[in-house]
């Protein structure tokens, strides 16, 4: 007995080693980001590789949110993001519900159709999208880049809803339907409160994604005013030389709305809200 | 009230026909229920009965009007599914007052008759809980309280009884049979298990591959069988089915045995002779249509189930009523009740004796 309790200390121990270890890796470029954003500018090149700054300073923080352009970037970014997030999700959601509970003719056609736009690198479409948004005036503004980003984010959107609708048995809603409903207040009153946890998810995946994707960014948008955040984070390099400090500091507060908003659905994503719906 | 007549209703998949010819009247206050094997249809008829199905061709009618296009919710029809499909989201409370929660009745109203129907069934004191915090028989308990609050014409079970164990399974079925008693509603029941549907049943419908097989009383079914399905089918143990031809002497077993039978038909076509277990009697040698050896003998108390093996005629199952005395590898001798026996012709149809 107390063999076996030894060996699972040490197995513990190994498992809280290994964690550990992980975390500190996934972590250690964010530790190092806090880092510069914290260091003094005349100290960041002569601590060089020490792990902690040897003084603090908030100066970077200061100068990023009084004197650059810095939260009108982060204004557009959110605006983006939120949009994105929120007309994908909404769009995903009835496709994937479509998907998961009819049959119509062209289902797979369409289905293969999705699978296939998330086989290209994104790179090899650049320029045709460039002269569609060209063409129809929408360069520098943040509609372009909302319609872009839900047009590549929805197939994926809807596969990830579509399996959370296929976990819901199709029976809660035909018992609903029996119950008075018609499909669209069985959607509504039955299913809806069921998927939260699956629209919470897919509303910050997608929210994610918009956030820090730059390549399309830098390419539509040129004007100052309708700069994005990734792509802003570039004025902060200048012909000769690189404001290590500001740069790390915008990145830092970059971070806070992703995390804010993973606190708010977390607890959506850990619910088993189907659970007792059927036996067991 | 409802008085549910299906006229030649069918069912396809794209060019698969499942379902042909069914033609069914189901009476004001009849609990019906439809029997049959996996896949032989039944849950898809009641489905169809629901509305969550569509029927392909034929009449369904609901106190003499035409229902067909009717979606689910105007049927006025409450539903028992397998899986009980209970809201996991809402109380108990709620999920048995959500059909009247969706017909906007007022909440006194509500509360009163979901209170009432909690009373009958024993869940006044976990109103509150949801879903996942009953045991499989309170679920099951919850969803039929929630096709009562509705008091509805009809009344739908999808093998309601399935998910749970054997004692707790008697005990609902029994609940069931009060619930028909006192609401006195239609009552349409799916099973498979043919102890449910003897019991249960006003009228049975036996269904095997998308066809009726025969409709009738519980005894009708155990008595006189349509065919050879329909006598394996109802009936446990399941009947003996014995090869056997006729000759000018009367009806030959493969082994050379003849039975004079009163009545027999006078065609030719006797192909096969059933009878069932609890008909067939263990008797002294000279008394004795088949001879054999006791391959296995299981004792259940109340009856003693002999299998048989008889040279010449195949495995023989007799059951005799309470203890009998009798071990595996002993000689048996059989005698059949030779007015209970069935005759069939070659395509299964049972000939009328």
């Amino acid at each position: 007995m107390r063999n076996f309790g030894k060996q699972s200390t040490v197995a513990v121990a190994g498992k809280y080693l290994a964690l550990g270890f992980y975390v500190a890796f996934a972590l250690f470029p964010l530790y190092w980001l806090a880092k510069i954003a914290v260091t003094p500018d005349k100290l960041i090149f002569t601590d060089g590789t020490a792990l902690v700054p040897s003084s603090f300073t908030f100066e970077n923080f200061r100068t990023v949110l009084l004197h650059t352009d810095f939260l009108a970037y982060f204004r557009n970014s959110l605006v983006v993001s939120l949009g994105t997030a929120a007309i994908t999700t909404c769009i995903a959601a009835a496709a994937g519900y479509a998907f998961s509970r009819f049959d119509f003719r062209g289902k797979r056609l369409i289905i293969a159709a999705m699978l296939i736009t998330q086989m290209f690198p994104l790179l090899m479409i650049i320029a045709p999208i460039y002269k569609i948004v060209a063409a129809v005036g929408l360069l520098n503004s943040l509609t372009s880049l909302i319609i872009v980003y839900t047009a590549f984010n929805i197939p994926f959107a809807t596969f990830l809803m579509q399996s959370f609708f296929d976990g819901i048995p199709k029976d809660l809603e035909e018992a609903g339907m029996i119950d008075g409903c018609t499909r669209f207040q069985a959607l509504r009153k039955i299913i809806l409160p069921l998927t939260l946890p699956g629209l919470a998810a897919t509303l910050g995946f997608i929210f994610t994604a918009a956030w820090s994707e730059l390549l399309f960014a830098l390419m539509l948008i040129n004007s100052n005013d309708t700069m994005t955040f990734p792509v802003g984070l570039l004025t902060f390099v200048s012909k000769f030389s690189v404001d290590w400090g500001q740069m790390m500091a915008a990145g830092v507060l970059a971070l806070v709305p992703s995390c804010l908003f993973f606190i708010f659905i977390q607890r959506y994503l850990v619910q088993g809200l189907t659970s007792g719906a059927v036996k067991g | 009230m409802a008085r549910i007549e299906l006229q030649n209703i069918t069912k396809a998949y794209g060019s698969v026909e499942v379902m042909r010819d069914i033609d069914l009247t189901i009476e004001d206050g009849e609990f019906l229920v439809l029997v049959g094997p996996s896949g032989c249809g039944k849950s898809t008829l009641l489905r169809m009965i629901a509305g969550l199905e569509p029927i392909t061709g034929g009449e369904f009618l609901i106190n003499g009007e035409r229902m067909n296009e009717v979606p689910p919710r105007d049927r006025d029809m409450a539903m028992v599914f397998q899986s009980y499909a209970l809201y996991p989201h809402m109380d108990v409370a709620r999920n048995m007052g959500f059909s009247l929660e969706i017909r906007k009745s007022g909440s006194e109203e509500r509360d009163r008759k979901v209170g009432e129907a909690a009373k009958t069934l024993g869940l006044t004191a976990l109103t509150k809980r949801l879903p996942k915090a009953l045991s499989g028989g309170q679920r099951q308990r919850v969803a039929m309280g929630r096709a009562i609050v509705r008091d509805p014409s009809a009344f739908l079970f999808d093998e309601p009884l399935s998910n749970l164990d054997a004692a707790l399974r008697v005990e609902m079925r029994l609940e069931i049979a009060r619930m028909h008693q006192r609401l006195a509603a239609t009552m349409i029941y799916v099973t498979h298990d043919q102890v449910e549907a003897l019991t249960l049943a006003d009228r049975i419908v036996v269904l095997n591959a998308g066809k009726i097989q025969q409709v009738g009383t519980p005894l009708d079914l155990y008595e006189s069988p349509a065919n050879k399905f329909v006598a394996q089918f109802i009936g446990s143990p399941t009947m003996n089915i014995l090869s056997v031809e006729q000759n000018s002497n009367g009806i030959q077993l493969k082994d050379g045995t003849v039975l004079q039978m009163a009545g027999t038909p006078d065609k030719d076509s006797v192909s096969e002779l059933g009878v069932r277990p609890e008909h067939l009697n263990i008797v002294s040698p000279e008394k004795a249509h088949l001879s054999g050896v006791a391959e296995l003998v299981e004792h259940l108390g109340s009856d003693t189930n002999i299998h048989a093996k008889v040279p010449g005629v195949g495995q023989v199952l007799v059951r005799q009523h309470g203890h009998y005395p009798l071990k595996a590898g002993e000689p048996v001798d059989i005698a059949l009740d030779l007015d209970k026996t069935h005759l069939f012709d070659q395509k299964g149809r049972r000939l009328a004796a």
